[in-house]
């Protein structure tokens, strides 16, 4: 079954259209990547996929209209976690990571023991198990985007959308966050949607990509497939070689496209 | 077993504090009474316990028909300033939101006034639907305030709470018209302006009370909702919540505590705003803890400061308004230089 399926999206915020009609399917356990240059419309389309703007129907999640899911049902199927998400002063990773059992709890309750376990697993997991106590504003980069992770895993959601997860994070850590989503990807069959700013490491982490431009999907297909010298100057006007790593195709920045770079598209 | 947001040792600091305050409270004043024996007459209170505290007829009098309504009044007050203090604080998401900043006490003063001035309402013995109408005005208050300091392009902390300034002047002006047209009453309405907890017997409890009641349920039955609300809008909504209608629902019931506490005490600031962030500093970032610290802090606080007013310059009283904003003028502006750090 398909987990996402998105036909002819059309977004408006204000009066500037952000989103032209947009398709997208992912199918369950699937990684897919959204590049696109600045402005395309990634993160809206994520919050629309979240369901946090109004789509009239054109998004489904697991054969559902997402306006048709209630909120807390909704929380439960998909989580996200957004381009940087907000901080709250002075609050402990604990508590923290326990707002994503949100959809769990019920109005008026407190959360049960079975929350606090969850927790507890998840931060052990997530390699956090020292830092419940510690508040979330004193950690750094890295350990910061585990416990935003950390968060929407709570919820337990079979779909994981991500804003530039790794927008934030020096090389190292980038690989070590993105290792960590494949490999919970793969244990717990989570599909996960992500808008990607670095198109080597987008191509080398996820199964499809799908180019964005101007509200409107212009390519998509294998990270071969889209990330060709030809597409990307064209839509994001870059002077780029394309060469073959050994996780799919390496995006390399040129000067001058003149140089005699081996090419690999 | 751990349990979110308690924190067991500040929550007995915080009931300790209460006793303390309570049990000060009653002792210290023009008569001095023995603290134990103070303690001891309160036990006797309790259904069932027999205790002799030894104090004679007349100190039990001034005890329990004198100071006890008033020491009970300052709890209730100071518990629903802080509590409403805090919940502005998580709705807003604002350090610097308090119910005097926000305008929301002036909102229920005007009411009061206009109840007091039009219908001829005696400030000493409130008809019960008073602080009715001071919720009425402190919702439109804190509205107006809502529309113009968030409304516009600036959402900085300031702007909200430089909104709540312009409708509190708005509204005081209102209520100075109103004074000035009413010469009669206009000594009673400026004592009660500045904050007071003088009692009639148990009237003003009686009148807070079940008002008080209602706002504490509400609040801490939702204080887990603050905290979510402390992600924003678009991620709180992500995880299941109704961000606007949980701010609403919040924002009405601190309102509805002020506009009670103001209806019974006039306006006393501060408390709203220096008792959470203390409690902040000592016991963490959560809503779940913040908001029961800050009922039982609130309580002891305005219980001494009451102590303060009616003892410093005894035999005449400092209204307590004047003494909350000795202490929290100077703590405020700490806050406020620090708000730029805390929000982001």
């Amino acid at each position: 079954m398909s987990a996402i399926v998105v036909r002819d999206l059309h977004v408006t915020l204000g009066k500037a259209p952000i989103l032209r009609g947009v398709d997208l399917t992912v199918s369950a356990g699937e990684w897919v990547a959204v590049i696109g240059p600045n402005g395309a419309g990634k993160s809206t389309l994520l919050r629309a996929i979240g369901g946090l703007l109004p789509s009239s129907g054109a998004v489904s999640l697991l054969g559902t209209p997402v306006e048709r899911l209630r909120r807390r049902a909704r929380a439960r199927t998909v989580a996200t976690v957004a381009q940087s998400p907000v901080v709250p002063p002075g609050m402990s990773v604990f508590d923290y990571v326990l707002l994503g059992r949100t959809p769990f709890v019920s109005l008026l309750g407190r959360e049960s023991f079975a929350d606090l376990e969850a927790v507890r697993a998840l931060l052990e997991r997530l390699d956090l198990t020292g830092f419940g106590d510690r508040e979330l504003d004193t950690l750094s980069g890295g350990e910061r985007q585990r416990a935003f992770l950390a968060r929407a895993l709570a919820q337990e959601p079979s779909l994981l959308l991500l804003d530039e997860p790794t927008s934030a994070l020096d090389i190292g850590h980038q690989q070590e966050v993105l290792e960590l989503v494949d490999t919970l990807r793969r244990d717990q069959g989570l599909t996960v949607l992500a808008t990607m700013h670095d198109l080597s490491i987008a191509g080398g982490y996820a199964d499809r990509l799908v180019l964005l431009a101007e509200g409107r999907v212009v390519a998509a297909g294998t990270p071969r497939e889209v990330l060709t010298e030809e597409i990307l100057s064209r839509f994001y006007r870059a002077k780029v070689r394309v060469v073959d790593g050994v996780d799919g195709p390496l995006v390399v920045p040129v000067r001058s496209v003149s140089a005699d770079w081996p090419s690999g598209s | 077993m751990k349990i979110p947001g308690v924190r067991w040792p500040w929550l007995l600091g915080g009931v300790l504090a209460v006793l303390v305050a309570a049990i000060a409270g009653l002792a210290f004043g023009p008569v001095s009474l023995p603290p134990g024996g103070v303690a001891v007459e309160l036990l006797d209170l309790i259904p069932g316990v027999n205790l002799h505290s030894g104090l004679s007829e007349r100190d039990a009098a001034i005890l329990l028909q004198l100071r006890l309504p008033r020491v009970v009044l300052a709890l209730l007050a100071g518990a629903m300033l802080a509590l409403a203090g805090g919940c502005y604080q998580g709705a807003f998401r604002n350090p610097l939101a308090d119910p005097y900043l926000l305008g929301a006490a002036a909102g229920a003063g005007l009411a009061v006034t206009a109840v007091v001035a039009l219908r001829g309402a005696d400030l000493g013995a409130l008809p019960p639907s008073v602080p009715l109408a001071a919720f009425a005005g402190a919702l439109i208050a804190v509205a107006l305030t809502y529309l113009l300091g968030v409304g516009g392009r600036d959402r900085s902390p300031a702007s909200l709470i430089l909104a709540g300034v312009a409708v509190s002047a708005f509204l005081a002006a209102g209520q100075t018209y109103l004074m000035q047209r009413n010469a009669d009453d206009i000594r009673a309405i400026y004592s009660w302006l500045l904050g007071r907890l003088a009692t009639n017997g148990w009237h003003e409890v009686r009148l807070l009370l079940p008002y008080a009641v209602v706002t504490t349920v509400v609040v801490l039955a939702l204080r887990r909702e603050l905290d979510v609300l402390s992600v924003g809008d678009d991620e709180a909504s992500g995880l299941g919540l109704h961000p606007q209608r949980s701010r609403f629902i919040l924002i009405a019931a601190a309102s509805l505590g002020t506009a009670a506490a103001v209806s019974v005490s006039g306006l006393i600031g501060f408390v709203g705003i220096v008792v959470p962030h203390i409690v902040r500093m000592l016991a963490g970032g959560s809503y779940r803890a913040i908001l029961p610290l800050s009922m039982l802090f609130g309580a002891a606080f305005l219980a001494l400061a009451d102590l303060a007013g009616r003892t410093f310059a005894a035999p005449a009283e400092i209204p307590i308004g004047v003494v909350t904003a000795f202490v929290g003028g100077p703590f405020f502006v700490l806050v406020l230089r620090s708000a730029k750090r805390v929000i982001t």
